[in-house]
């Protein structure tokens, strides 16, 4: 059962985007902006709100990568492993990112401070490898920027 | 003085808003009437961050800038590269498309009208939706997205689609590697993509438009909101489109990071709320599409196209190109290359040409191994078939696609079996899980892959017959294509496989 402080602030995310044609990812986005993740006692307020089943709503969110379960660590660190960045070594500093902050993809370091994940095209192509940081995006991504992101990152 | 500065994200990701913070602060410390213009880029990247200055001769360019190039920019005394429209790679171009990206202010609707911009709306207004649907089909336009179909033969299926509510889906779910022209027009000029959305709109008559952009977006994502809410303010969207008396509006919708949701179906399901799995066809999403009313689905490439198609003339546009390639293509060069970005040209450059002279070889200086033409599920073709011209038809004829036009270059540092097996990889990660060859044969092909790599021979002809078994079994590209880059590699690069096969024997 989700406390009184979850359900006033679900209500306000569904009566912003629970009228809109097709709701659920905007609604999704929304929870995971407000907690980080989405809590586990959400699911039954937006399945009962869109008279769907939990079972769909859990389906949704299990399908698509972006949505966590649980909260990340203080910052995302992504590297792209798609091809056009393998090509100039983001194998080879993947392996860095690793070696550096002992977890691997989708891993969070001990201290909490960085969440490793893999990403498939930032749309940096063309100044690779790409990575982004909390939303940020930094192109040609060496060896050392790496470490230094990773410093920054407080990892 | 104008100082432009791109706001682009390959440009913002080397650096390009501590330069612009960098020449605002310099010019206040030194009382400079100095206007900084956000810009998107001009394809470029190597250059990036590439700051203009506007002169009387026109824009002089300077690149790449660091912060500690700023204090002699101002003082006139950093080298520049010369007029920017001077420069061979501009003006080896047409750029019809991307015309105003990297010229205009991306969120200045007076620049934009300026610069050419709603000319096509206008005349797509003045026009009944019939004769619209035929300029776009008379054009050639194909669509840009990958697959090829002709445009407005689906604006026609849309058109003649009787339904109280239709709709105009922009396709912006960009998840191709070595692709970034949709990012960098969204970015760089916001307004083409919506004023094609809204020709389409009138031209099918569909009132309600959505662009599905990826979250792996956010730049592009801010700039293609704030447009939507300029254009609505200055009744370029809305209850009465310029004046016209037809309505059309449009939201932007963020993805959730699936790959597959690029596909049409996936991603209609994935905009109605659902588990973006794909649909089987028929119902053809022109009958059948988002909440099962009639919807054009387009690339935002291909809607990006519509505007200079009606503003210029069908004709004008088709007289480019090749065959039935029509018109221009804007490739965008990546990987390992000296001078990666985005070329608009006519159809018809041999490969070779594109990877050689405008990209100039790779980055590393050493030779051309592989090139893998349209994203993780376009085949690498090997420098034997550089003299494959780029178009739709040729492509195909070589055992390959054009794809979204993206173009990854390898050195002969890569090696072609882990990049199969990387295929085969990433299509297990993001097969929706509908059909089993796919949500199985990939997991099964990373295996295979796996065996081979470790001297079992007998497992190539395995993987010929899985790869034959995903291509027939599979409802949409991402595991009927992938076959594509694992069976080229292993046909054009053996002796990446053949040491395995010797070892073994």
């Amino acid at each position: 059962m989700a406390d009184t402080a979850t359900t006033e602030i679900m209500a306000a995310i569904l009566a912003e985007h629970g009228d809109l044609e097709g709701p659920m990812l905007p609604i999704l986005h929304a929870v995971q902006a407000e907690f980080g993740y989405i809590p586990n006692d959400v699911i039954q307020i937006i399945a009962d709100h869109q008279n769907i089943t939990r079972a769909e709503v859990h389906g949704v969110i299990t399908f698509y990568h972006d949505f966590r379960d649980a909260p990340a660590g203080k910052h995302v660190v992504k590297i792209c492993r798609a091809e056009a960045c393998q090509a100039v070594g983001a194998n080879a500093l993947s392996e860095r990112a690793f070696e550096k902050l002992g977890v691997n993809w989708h891993g969070t370091t001990r201290n909490g401070n960085v969440t490793l994940e893999p990403v498939y095209c930032l749309g940096l192509c063309a100044c690779g490898p790409a990575a982004m940081v909390d939303g940020k995006v930094v192109g040609r991504v060496d060896t050392a920027k790496l470490d230094q992101l990773l410093a920054e990152a407080g990892a | 003085m104008k100082i432009f500065v791109p706001l682009d994200s390959a440009a913002k990701a080397l650096g390009a808003d501590d330069i612009a913070a960098a020449i605002q602060r310099e010019a206040e410390s030194r009382d400079l009437d100095i206007t900084v213009v956000r810009n998107g880029t001009r394809g470029m990247i190597w250059l990036e961050p590439l700051v203009e200055i506007e002169t009387d001769e026109g824009r002089v360019g300077y690149g790449p800038v660091s912060v500690d190039d700023v204090p002699a920019l101002l003082d006139g005394k950093l080298q520049s590269l010369g007029l920017v429209d001077d420069f061979p790679w501009m003006k080896g171009q047409t750029r019809l498309t991307f015309q105003r990206c990297g010229v205009i202010d991306p969120l200045d609707l007076t620049d934009y009208e300026a610069h050419g911009g709603l000319a096509g709306l206008r005349r797509a207004a003045a026009m009944t939706p019939q004769e619209v649907v035929e300029e776009v089909t008379t054009s050639g336009l194909r669509g840009r997205g990958g697959a090829g179909f002709p445009t407005g033969i689906k604006w026609n299926t849309v058109l003649g689609a009787e339904a109280d509510q239709k709709y105009i889906v922009c396709n912006a779910d960009e998840g191709d590697s070595g692709t970034f022209a949709d990012r960098m027009i969204m970015e760089g000029d916001p307004f083409t993509v919506i004023e094609g959305m809204a020709i389409a709109g009138l031209a099918v008559k569909a009132t309600k438009g959505y662009v599905y952009l990826r979250s792996e977006y956010p730049d592009a994502i801010d700039i293609m909101e704030k447009a939507v809410v300029l254009a609505r303010k200055a009744g370029v969207l809305g209850d009465d489109v310029l004046g016209s008396g037809l309505a059309f509006d449009m939201e932007i919708r963020v993805g959730a990071g699936a790959y597959v949701c690029g596909e049409e179906t996936s991603l209609l399901n994935s905009l109605e709320g659902k588990r973006g799995v794909v649909r089987s066809k028929p119902p053809l999403p022109a009958l059948e599409g988002f909440l099962g009313k009639p919807t054009v689905v387009n690339n935002v490439i291909s809607l990006a196209t519509v505007p200079v198609i009606l503003e210029k003339g069908a004709q004008y546009y088709a007289d480019f190109g090749l065959g039935r390639s029509r018109g221009t293509i804007p490739m965008q060069i990546a990987g390992n290359v000296k001078y990666g970005g985005l070329y608009e040209t006519a159809f018809g450059m041999p490969l070779g040409e594109v990877v050689n002279t405008v990209a100039g070889g790779t980055l590393t200086g050493r030779p051309v191994k592989a090139v893998q033409v349209g994203g993780p599920l376009g085949a690498y073709m090997s420098a034997e078939k550089f003299d494959t011209q780029f178009c739709y038809e040729e492509f195909d004829g070589q055992g390959g696609l054009i794809g979204h036009a993206g173009i990854a270059v390898f050195d002969d540092s890569a090696d072609m079996l882990s990049m199969a097996r990387f295929a085969m990889e990433f299509c297990a990660i993001e097969s929706c899980g509908k059909c089993t060859p796919c949500r199985i044969g990939s997991v099964r092909g990373v295996e295979t892959l796996d065996r081979i790599g470790q001297g079992d021979a007998s497992a190539v002809e395995l993987l010929e017959d899985l790869c034959e078994t995903m291509k027939d079994g599979s409802l949409c590209a991402l595991g009927g294509f992938t076959p594509y880059p694992v069976l080229s590699a292993l046909h054009h690069f053996p002796d990446d496989f053949a040491p395995a096969k010797e070892a073994a024997e």
